[in-house]
């Protein structure tokens, strides 16, 4: 299913072929993206994603569009778990995700409000996401001691400092190192926590994704079955004619 | 009196419908426009998007009533009530898709449709006011995607307002008043967002059906030109029947039926597979709300108006002391309304590009072609060779107007035939 999806859309985009090349890039400074290949069909990194997300996101980043109850749903959490473990301001299971900073004070703790992040998979890309997360590093000239490669001179603090523990820019390798034993998960451990988080904004970007190409397979064959049926009416009746 | 109790012995349906026929003319109008409406037995596949236009209106009609029915008009509330309608309104999101991606196709089939027109000669007499109305639609749906896109307030509708709407600006003496008074406001606000939403969903659909309703009354009245570009009504049999014709139903409405699912499969593809198609249908900039103190990185238009855009950033000196952006408006608005005269540009012999010569076949390659790389330099950030390059091709897309009543004249053409060729 999942591979007739995606060759559709390759012979969908096809006849953009010729525009593409001219696209925007996603990404505009020359910092290498790694790969990254969400996964909606994983529920475990989705769950993980949403509690990670509750814990280390949401007191800045609201997901002001997407309802606490939905998300349970669509991730397999029964309601009264995600009122327990990921609802932590009193709100109803049918609310919206929204933050509880006050943008104001945010505004002056910052220097700009955090930015809700309901869309931010659609309006960058969960690529984006994923490296962005990964390249935070020590950097001393910055008000709040942490630099971002994908996103230079970011606002942000490096909010998950102590799970993946402190990374630095080597000049001369020009690479990202973390200092062993620094962080409170291993490397593999730290990656798979992002993958899970981006994986997670992904499904939030457009809740219906699934759903949607789920639905598409069964109108499109129903359209070649109809198609199959409307071809044959007009050939009997233009027998006639030719 | 006679008559009616005639009707009145016949029971069921036939009775119905001679009840109906008395009162109504709905037995004549449908044998006018339908199963007596000879059309050429040579359509070619550049014959459905007429139809295909029609029903991609009657989709944007439909969804477009069903997403008014959630979204909310306001600065503070549209982009929220859009993403309202794509999570929690039941099937919201794929009304929303069908809209979006009704837009787009809208386009498509109507590019498609107008080429017909060029191919074969169809805006000639007598066909010149059909012509002229179809025009009138193009613009009323240029301008009506226009209103829509600012709708969902994202910030991609919001600058893409911005910079067409400060156009107005740019004409002289009274410019700057004109775009304040277009705008309601010192800057695009919600005053322009509730302007565009009454324009969008009451004063332009009302327009266009209009437009469209007249257009078939035209159409049904001179006849459909066909590939041959010769009049099939012309060569009548005894009964007064255009020998080439066949009533338009049943022959065409099943063709038009089988045309209608094949669309509906590549439509449904993008519709459930790649609904932003690459940023190029839903515009990546408009995931984020509108914010008048950030301007998108690179602002460009819907595909759909790239290839004018591209001519609008083609005009980049002053002339006559005049801004070199007035006269990107003059060049936009004139490519957009100069295939209106074509009637009266077109003096060869024959209509179809099948007899045509060699001038004027080669005039439509170069005119698509440079058409098509407007449109991609519409979406690119302009630098100098880029600009270079657009200049270049909106003088071949003028040329191919300006230069027609020269070249469809001195051409040798083929003798059209008496009859149509299969």
């Amino acid at each position: 299913m999942k591979k007739l999806s995606k060759s559709l859309k390759a012979a969908l985009t096809l006849g953009l072929l010729i525009v593409a090349p001219f696209g925007w890039s996603a990404s505009n400074n020359d910092w290498p993206m790694q790969e990254f290949e969400p996964d909606l069909t994983n529920l475990p990194s989705l769950q993980n994603g949403l509690q990670l997300y509750a814990n280390y996101c949401l007191g800045c980043h609201g997901l002001q569009y997407q309802r606490y109850g939905r998300t349970a749903d669509d991730l397999g959490i029964p309601r009264e778990l995600a009122l327990e473990t990921v609802v932590f301001t009193g709100q109803k299971i049918g609310e919206l995700m929204t933050t509880s900073m006050d943008p104001v004070q945010a505004m002056a703790w910052f220097g700009a409000a955090p930015p809700d992040l309901t869309l931010e998979a659609r309006l960058r890309s969960p690529e984006w996401i994923y490296n962005y997360l990964k390249t935070f590093y020590v950097d001393e000239e910055r008000p709040l001691g942490a630099n971002n490669k994908v996103y230079p001179n970011v606002g942000m603090p490096n909010v998950l400092l102590h799970l993946q523990g402190v990374q630095r820019f080597d000049e001369e390798s020009k690479q990202l190192i973390v200092e062993p034993g620094t962080g409170t998960l291993s490397a593999e451990e730290f990656d798979q926590a992002i993958y899970d988080l981006s994986n997670f904004l992904y499904y939030v970007g457009e809740p219906n994704r699934l759903e949607r190409q789920r639905l598409g397979i069964y109108v499109l064959l129903f359209l070649v079955i109809l198609g199959t049926f409307t071809y044959l009416l007009n050939r009997e009746f233009w027998k006639d004619v030719h | 009196m006679q008559q009616t109790n005639s009707d009145s012995k016949q029971g069921g349906l036939a009775g119905a419908m001679s009840w109906l026929d008395a009162r109504f003319p709905a037995t004549e109008t449908f044998e006018y426009h339908m199963s007596k409406y000879y059309a050429p037995k040579n359509f070619n596949f550049f014959y459905y998007f007429g139809w295909l236009a029609t029903f991609v209106l009657v989709n944007q009609l439909v969804t477009g009533i069903w997403l008014t029915m959630n979204y909310v008009p306001s600065g503070d509330a549209a982009f929220a009530s859009v993403e309202y309608i794509m999570r929690d309104v039941e099937f919201g999101w794929l009304i929303r898709y069908l809209h979006s991606t009704g837009a787009s196709a809208f386009f498509i089939v109507v590019f498609l449709h107008m080429y017909r027109a060029l191919r074969y000669g169809s805006y000639r007499g007598p066909r010149e006011l059909l012509w002229l109305i179809g025009m009138a639609i193009f613009i009323a749906l240029m301008a009506e995607g226009f209103f829509g896109y600012l709708l969902p307030w994202g910030n991609m509708s919001y600058w893409g307002a911005q910079v067409i709407v400060s156009l107005v600006g740019a004409i002289p003496y009274v410019g700057p008043d004109l775009m304040e008074w277009v705008r309601g406001d010192f800057l695009m606000s919600e005053v322009a967002l509730n302007r565009f939403f009454a324009l969008h969903v009451v004063a332009l659909p009302i327009v266009l059906l209009g437009l469209v309703f007249v257009h078939f009354v035209a159409l049904h009245h001179v006849g459909s030109n066909n590939p041959d570009g010769i009049e099939i009504k012309k060569n009548k049999d005894e009964n007064g029947v255009p020998v080439d014709g066949i009533p338009f139903h049943p022959y065409y409405t099943v063709h038009d039926i089988h045309a209608t699912v094949v669309f509906l499969f590549l439509f449904c593809a993008v519709v459930f597979f790649a609904p932003e198609m690459g940023g190029y249908f839903i515009e990546k900039p408009n995931f984020e709300v509108a914010n008048p103190l950030k301007t998108p990185e690179h602002i460009a238009p819907v595909w759909y108006y790239t290839p004018y855009y591209a001519m609008l950033r083609a005009a980049t000196f002053p002339l006559f002391g005049l801004d070199a952006k007035f006269w990107g408006l003059v060049v936009m608005a004139a490519a957009v309304v100069i295939p209106a005269i074509l009637p009266w540009l077109d003096r060869s012999p024959v209509k179809s590009m099948r007899y045509k010569g060699k001038l004027s076949r080669w005039a439509l390659r170069i005119f698509v072609v440079s058409f098509l790389i407007l449109g991609v330099l519409g979406v690119l950030p302009p630098t100098k060779e880029y600009t270079i390059l657009a200049q270049f091709c909106t003088m071949l897309y003028f040329a191919y107007f300006v230069l027609m009543p020269w070249y469809t004249r001195v051409e040798q053409t083929l003798s059209e035939p008496e009859r149509v060729t299969e």
